[in-house]
């Protein structure tokens, strides 16, 4: 388990809160997590990679339902963990939430919401980020 | 670049190995890698080894320097290096080695792949599995190394038909041919209904779906053509070591039913061996999940894309069919101790090519691939022996 101290580069990181991705400037295409350089344009897009706030809302395209965890989710299972298609494009793995396992199925409509993941034992760091649940 | 050859293989019998330590493991294999061919430590010009985790499974990085120790090489100064590429790290490290005798830099090398994973509680080796993936997109939020596979195989039956037995099917034949080699974890045959009806890890994949925890360790010795001419006994070409890598996290390939590194591999491959797919007579695939198998036979072209489900179906990846797939019974059913799989890989085909596969023996074995991936996909090697 990490040390208790509460420095964590992810602390900074914007984008596991509020779904922040960007775009590459020159060909337009959407990215989550945000790159520092587009994979398709490379160093044409370098200094043009433009913020963009996703919406959250998107599509399931595949799901599990996990039995046999991370250590860590051990108390969350059974949970169910998605690939899903947001509107503006990107794919991207998120757990969804507030519904039986069994009502997810592929083209379900998630939106995503603010959630806690995990924690680093009972009194250490707690996680948050997005889940995402049925719209 | 030189010809390379494969001049002697060793392995420890894979498994729950209780009593041995990483470094038991690796001097077992490599002792017998040189034993068998013919050659004594003073020979060696370096050591490459295949390591995944041993980091977090047993605390302890520098494997290379280890291994070179107990195996008696430290005194002579003799070169070493630890190869990580997830669990295709062996295949990495035999990539490595390969190059370093084709280039000429050196003459006569030993690589091997081991791994020490059944000192810990299962979920801890999940969760050490799971660092294969984008650990800050992908197993912050729960993913494990089965649930990718899982929902690569969900995707799959969607877009292709592929069936739940299909998968299941995968499984039945890799234990029918573990039970045939005396080094595989498991040597029984198992039954459609038990996969189905195995308890689920990440659905639609069960336990009979995933490969086992495993210890053990594999060694080749690479020498190059010239010099593997004076030494006695059989002698195998690797006419083609290859690599292809793609995105780390799953959700920004192209696909979610296709590796495209094992297909760019595969192609280069095919072009550095100067052969065709027609010619390959059997080949040891990447089976961590069943749904790893089907993808891996489709991605590698041995069938069109979505057809991997009924070619496991049909029979004609087993022993006797028109190209038998992991004769040693694969990751599955030999087991699949992460750094030493890629190496075993290689041996398979050793063993088939040098027609000491017993049992499981293929007919006319003269080409032979083995194909490994990293993780979920982002690292794939696609090898190539020969019979000489």
């Amino acid at each position: 388990m990490p040390g208790l101290a509460g420095v964590r580069f992810w602390r900074e990181t914007d984008s596991r809160y509020n779904l922040s991705g960007n775009r590459c400037g020159k060909c337009g295409t959407v990215f989550f997590p945000p790159r520092p350089l587009c994979p398709v344009c490379h160093r044409e897009s370098l200094g043009k990679m433009e913020e963009l706030r996703l919406k959250g809302e998107g599509e399931v395209l595949t799901f599990s339902v996990v039995q046999e965890p991370r250590r860590g989710f051990e108390l969350q299972v059974p949970y169910v963990l998605a690939m899903i298609r947001l509107d503006e494009g990107p794919v991207l793995l998120g757990q969804v939430v507030d519904c039986a396992p069994g009502d997810v199925k592929i083209g379900t409509r998630v939106r995503s919401v603010f959630r806690k993941i995990g924690e680093e034992g009972k009194a250490g760091v707690i996680h948050y980020g997005y889940k995402f649940a049925p719209l | 670049m030189r010809e390379v050859m494969v001049v002697g293989a060793g392995m420890t019998p894979f498994g729950e190995l209780w009593e041995s330590s990483l470094r038991d493991l690796g001097i077992q294999a490599g002792l017998g890698a040189i034993r068998d061919a013919g050659i004594t430590s003073s020979d060696i010009d370096a050591l490459f080894v295949g390591n995944m985790a041993a980091g977090r499974l047993i605390d302890q990085t520098h494997i290379g320097a280890l291994i070179a120790d107990y195996a008696g090489l430290a005194g002579r100064n003799v070169p070493t290096v630890t190869v990580e590429g997830a669990d295709a790290s062996g295949a990495a490290a035999f990539h490595h080695a390969y190059l370093s005798v084709a280039s000429g830099l050196h003459d006569c090398v030993v690589v091997g792949g081991a791994e020490k994973m059944t000192d810990l509680p299962d979920a801890d080796v999940a969760d050490i599995m799971s660092t294969a993936l984008d650990q800050q997109w992908e197993s912050f939020f729960g993913a494990t190394l089965f649930s990718m596979y899982a929902m690569m195989a969900r995707r799959h039956m969607h877009e292709h038909g592929t069936t739940r037995e299909q998968l299941a099917q995968v499984a039945v034949k890799n234990h029918s041919h573990g039970a045939l080699n005396p080094q595989a974890q498991f040597r029984r045959p198992i039954k459609l209904e038990s996969v189905l009806g195995a308890a689920e890890v990440a659905s639609p994949l069960g336990m009979l779906d995933c490969a086992p925890i495993s210890d053990g360790a594999a060694a080749v010795v690479l020498c190059s053509g010239d010099r593997a001419r004076k030494l006695p006994g059989q002698h195998f070409r690797v006419s083609a070591s290859a690599q292809a890598g793609d995105t780390l996290s799953l959700g920004s390939r192209r696909s979610l039913t296709a590796f495209d590194a094992t297909r760019v591999a595969m192609e280069n491959a095919l072009k550095l061996a100067g052969r065709s797919r027609s010619e390959i007579d059997f080949a040891e695939v990447h089976d961590v999940t069943t749904i790893g198998e089907i993808m891996a036979v489709e991605d590698l072209g041995f069938c069109k894309k979505g057809e991997g489900g009924k070619m496991a179906e049909s029979g004609r990846t087993a022993l006797g069919g028109e190209l038998p797939v992991n004769t040693s019974g694969g990751l599955k059913a030999r087991g699949h101790p992460l750094g030493a799989t890629g190496i075993a890989q290689i041996i398979e085909l050793v063993e088939q090519l040098g027609c000491k596969a017993g049992k499981r023996q293929v007919k006319d074995a003269r080409v032979g691939l083995a194909h490994n991936v990293g993780g979920a996909g982002a690292t794939a090697f696609v090898h190539i022996l020969e019979a000489v």
